[in-house]
């Protein structure tokens, strides 16, 4: 049997590179930034050898690895994404301290993880994907070793996430003992509603998604997680990894759990308004921006989900739209927390933000614009992302879900307000040192925009998206 | 394709606010207020212009413009007919207003001000223009974020509360609004709403939709009992603030009632006149009560806002000829006489940082000019005749009478009460003893402010002898929208 391997190309020029880079790390001193360097050239070849390559589907490996535009889509999300939030938080990095030669590598192989992650339509290769970027998220939670937090950062998650890695590897044997396959196209043509067993597996392997998109009730590890790790590694879960989990939900509901669709809505339903509702709430009290943001990422990830709920094409579209918008929003956001350098330390709580208006004008009214556009208000990018959603979600006409989702986003605007509120309200003016991140600046100012200009054409991720799902 | 001069009008300040952001003068701003009045004046030639191109003899869409937008269904969709254009020439006459009073009261930030104000501008714009409802929503929510801003950044004492009560309450009012739209997207497969009214809406749904547009309308209006953030918010918000908002916010939810509500759900506009009636009823007599017992001037003003904004809820749904043109003619009335009222406040409040009424007395003794200019804009706010102020009351009264006496009766004692509070405050600031020993030594209003002042008392008279010049413009488009009312009404 010969394969036809230029179909898996990305991911072998991958391997081999990160091995190479290993390499290097090993052999020369002091090798950070040439390795940092060369990670970032990796990504943009890798982003350069998907584009060059077609992306009409095809399967390899018995059928256990699928190339399509699904999965090129969000490989470039992913490449993109970490392609900003490495180079943005470079300074902090080497600020901090930690900048070990190992640190670039192990995000691309978390990068290598999802990749496999997105393309599997396998049981056993998407577990093996979710393990490997499982794995080395453990590790960059806790790369700050020195640092209590951060240790025990990487010890909550990697316990509580060992748990619902468990869940999800039990729900895959119940499945392919209910259904005699491990390939998502057969489990698909093996599943019905009467098959309770495999109803079963279901709900044991949603709880396990659930649990790496961080929707409530599995969303416990975030906060801690989020506030506990360093800033740069916050950002890269805040983002990446929360695009490959929903990819992979999407995946997953979209072929081989297609045909219990009632079965699934109701959690996902659930799970949806759960995370709208807890985002929106438990954010108001918060005094860290990094613990806020990790209960802004649940709220948005409740959004995304409503998307999927409504179990058909355009809301899957809807929420992926919506997750490259949070996406966007997301490295703006952190790219801002970047700038608050004051006598070598990085601030992150809110109190710290007082009155920035003054001293750093374009920092506050970038971090303006980004908050307003989480918050979803029109004529932000955050607001399409949000409409798209409501949308999908009362062309199936699920008022209720539509109906809470708005109420909870006028909740979710109090506490965008008030950090906007801490910026631009309060007399008690900070200063902090001047910019030299040139990188966070240009992805700062990409973010603000792209959300500012995305009203101009609105439809430009309709267009990418609408092809995802053709073949 | 003809050129595209709705548009220009509507980007022309955001793109002259893109120039103020990149001047860099650092002690005087007055390169940026060059920009911004020059700009703000520009607009408002322009849409002058737009005024008397606009054929006012017919009800079409004019001026329309076209663009995909959202995947081939959303279109940018713009034009104007004889109702939306005075409240755009409104706007674009109160913008260099209030760029020219904040010289004098605004002292910090005065660029990031200006932006702020052309901004909100081009949004104020843009929701009167907007033949789309997505379009609308957008730029009818867009304008809460400069707001936001100006009330928090600039405003007084308990800014933050107001701001946020403001921010919070119209958005909450405004998501409801939002699932309407998108229900009707799916209902009717359009959000164009010259194409909705075409293609009617079924019974069955209206009144929910209507419900829901009614949340929105009924916070930004503001009707009773949701009224509540307006006086927070113009007490705190500077006077440039105040003035927008009174004069222009506030009349984005009459002319949404005229140009969605009403023709898109007649029968749920029927259905629920009498709910309209109580709550303009109430407005006008309770919030004219509440209005009576302030100390604050500018809360009182608020107070007033909110009973006037009564009339014209009263006005509208009266759907009778008098009324709807009355509560046009109010809207565009009160949008002058509150601006100059809450200037009038601004002045005071710019050399004595006082808002309330028992600071001053006697005013008429040392600021000759400004008693004058105050005590007619008090006087057309209680509707004397021969002013703006009692054309647009006494239409909307006679409209009323038609439908409901008691509703016209209890209305018109509403009016009695705009006397009692009005004059008790002229009383009590213009005559009166002079308490205040520092009231001697104050200036008479300065050259900008007097020319202001005068520009708008000017206009307020004219308006109140001569109203051919609104009455004709909007005439077509009235009649027509109670054609098409009656007809939908009886036609079912």
């Amino acid at each position: 049997m010969v394969f036809n391997l230029k179909i898996i190309f990305p991911e072998i020029f991958l391997t081999l590179s990160i091995f190479t880079i290993l390499m290097v790390g090993v052999f020369v001193k002091k090798s950070f930034n040439l390795i940092f360097n060369l990670s970032s050239l990796i990504i943009i070849l890798t982003i350069g050898i998907i584009l060059s390559r077609p992306n009409f589907e095809e399967k390899i490996f018995l059928d256990s690895f699928v190339r399509d535009a699904f999965s090129n889509y969000f490989k470039i999300l992913i490449l993109v994404a970490s392609l900003f939030v490495l180079n943005s938080s470079k300074n902090f990095i080497v600020d901090n301290k930690l900048d070990k030669f190992e640190y670039p590598i192990i995000i691309l192989l978390s990068i290598l993880g999802m990749f496999f992650m997105v393309s599997a339509n396998d049981l056993i290769l998407f577990y093996l994907g979710l393990e490997l970027q499982s794995l080395s998220l453990y590790i960059l939670a806790s790369i700050d070793r020195d640092n209590l937090r951060s240790t025990e950062s990487g010890i909550k998650y990697f316990v509580l996430s060992a748990l619902s890695s468990g869940l999800l590897l039990y729900g895959c044997s119940l499945l392919y003992g209910f259904t005699g396959s491990t390939n998502f196209d057969l489990i698909a043509n093996q599943l019905n509603k009467d098959n309770t067993g495999a109803v079963f597996a279901m709900v044991f392997i949603l709880v396990g998604l659930a649990f790496k998109v961080s929707a409530v009730p599995f969303h416990m590890w975030t906060p801690d997680v989020y506030e506990g790790a360093p800033t740069s590694i916050t950002s890269y879960f805040a983002v990446v990894p929360k695009v490959a989990g929903l990819a992979l939900l999407i995946k997953f509901m979209f072929v081989p759990f297609a045909n219990i669709m009632l079965e699934w809505q109701t959690i996902i339903i659930f799970i949806s308004i759960a995370s709208m509702i807890l985002g929106a709430v438990a954010a108001m009290v918060q005094k860290n921006i990094k613990r806020l943001l990790a209960y802004s990422s649940i709220g948005h990830i409740g959004y995304a989900l409503a998307g999927v709920a409504t179990g058909v094409i355009s809301g899957y579209e809807s929420s992926i739209i919506y997750i490259s918008i949070y996406v966007i929003m997301n490295i703006g956001a952190f790219s801002c927390l970047y700038m608050l350098k004051k006598d070598g330390q990085y601030k992150e709580n809110i109190s710290d933000l007082s009155g920035i208006s003054k001293k750093h004008p374009l920092l506050a009214i970038s971090f303006l614009i980004i908050l307003f556009s989480l918050a979803g208000v029109p004529p932000l990018g955050g607001f399409f992302a949000k409409f798209y959603v409501f949308v999908a979600v009362l062309e199936q006409k699920m008022y209720a879900l539509a109906i809470i989702g708005l109420l909870t986003t006028v909740m979710s605007a109090f506490y965008y307000l008030k950090i906007i509120k801490t910026i631009y309200f309060d007399d008690n003016f900070i200063s902090y040192e001047p910019a030299k991140n040139k990188i966070a600046q240009v992805s700062i100012f990409l973010s603000c925009g792209i959300l500012i200009t995305f009203f101009l054409y609105p439809s430009i991720l309709n267009i990418v998206v609408n092809s995802l799902f053709i073949n | 394709m003809n050129f595209p001069i709705l548009s220009t009008l509507i980007f022309l300040p955001l793109l002259s606010s893109f120039f103020i952001f990149l001047t860099k003068d650092k002690s005087n701003n007055y390169s940026s207020i060059y920009i911004s009045l020059f700009s703000s004046i520009a607009t408002f030639l322009l849409s002058l212009f737009l005024w008397y191109s606009l054929d006012s003899s017919t009800s079409e869409f004019q001026f329309v413009e076209e663009q995909k937008w959202i995947s081939n269904f959303i279109k940018f969709k713009l034009g104007i007919d004889g109702i939306s254009i005075l409240f755009i020439v409104l706007t674009t006459f109160i913008t260099p207003i209030c760029i020219v009073s904040c010289v004098n009261s605004v002292k910090t930030r005065v660029k990031e001000f200006l932006i702020a104000i052309l901004i909100l501008e081009t949004f104020m714009i843009g929701v009167f223009c907007s033949l789309d409802l997505v379009i609308f929503y957008l730029f009818f929510e867009a304008g809460l974020i400069p707001m936001f801003l100006i009330i928090g950044v600039w405003g007084g004492q308990r800014r933050v509360y107001s701001a946020f009560k403001f921010f919070l309450f119209t958005l909450l009012g405004s998501v409801l609004m939002l699932v309407a739209i998108i229900f009707i997207y799916w209902l009717t497969g359009t959000t164009d709403i010259t194409e909705i009214y075409k293609i009617k809406i079924p019974r069955e749904y209206q009144n929910i939709l209507w419900l829901a547009f009614l949340s929105s309308f009924a916070v930004k209006m503001p009707m009773w009992p949701v009224h509540t953030w307006l006086p927070d918010a113009h007490v705190e918000a500077p006077t440039a603030g105040s003035v927008i908002l009174a004069a222009i916010l506030l009349k984005m939810a009459g002319y949404g009632f005229l140009r969605f509500s009403i023709p898109m759900f007649p029968i749920a506009s029927e259905f629920f006149t009498p709910l309209i009636y109580t709550l303009s009823i109430i407005a006008i007599i309770y919030t004219s009560l509440v209005a009576l017992m302030q100390d604050d001037m500018k809360k009182l003003i608020a107070y007033s806002s909110v009973a006037h904004m009564g009339y014209v809820t009263l006005g509208i749904f009266t759907f009778t000829k008098q009324g709807i043109e009355g509560s046009i003619y109010q809207m565009i009335s009160h949008g002058l006489i509150s601006a100059a009222l809450f200037l009038c406040v601004g002045v005071l409040y710019d050399r004595l940082h006082s808002r309330m009424i028992n600071t001053y007395g006697g005013l008429v003794n040392y600021l000759p000019k400004y008693s004058f200019l105050f005590l007619i804009f008090a006087l057309a706010a209680l509707g004397l005749p021969g002013t703006s102020g009692f054309l647009g009351e006494f239409l909307i009264l006679t409209g009323t009478f038609q439908k409901s006496y008691l509703a016209a009766m209890l209305a018109t004692f509403g009016v009695v009460l705009g006397a009692a509070y009005m004059l008790w405050l002229t009383k009590r600031i213009i005559f009166g003893v002079t308490k205040n020993s520092e009231i001697k030594n104050l200036k008479d209003i300065n050259k900008s402010e007097t020319i202001i002042l005068i520009t708008l008392a000017f206009f307020i008279i004219f308006f109140g002898f001569y109203p051919v010049p609104l009455m004709e413009t909007f005439d077509v488009s009235v009649n027509t929208l109670i054609y098409n009312y009656e007809l939908e009404l009886n036609g079912k």
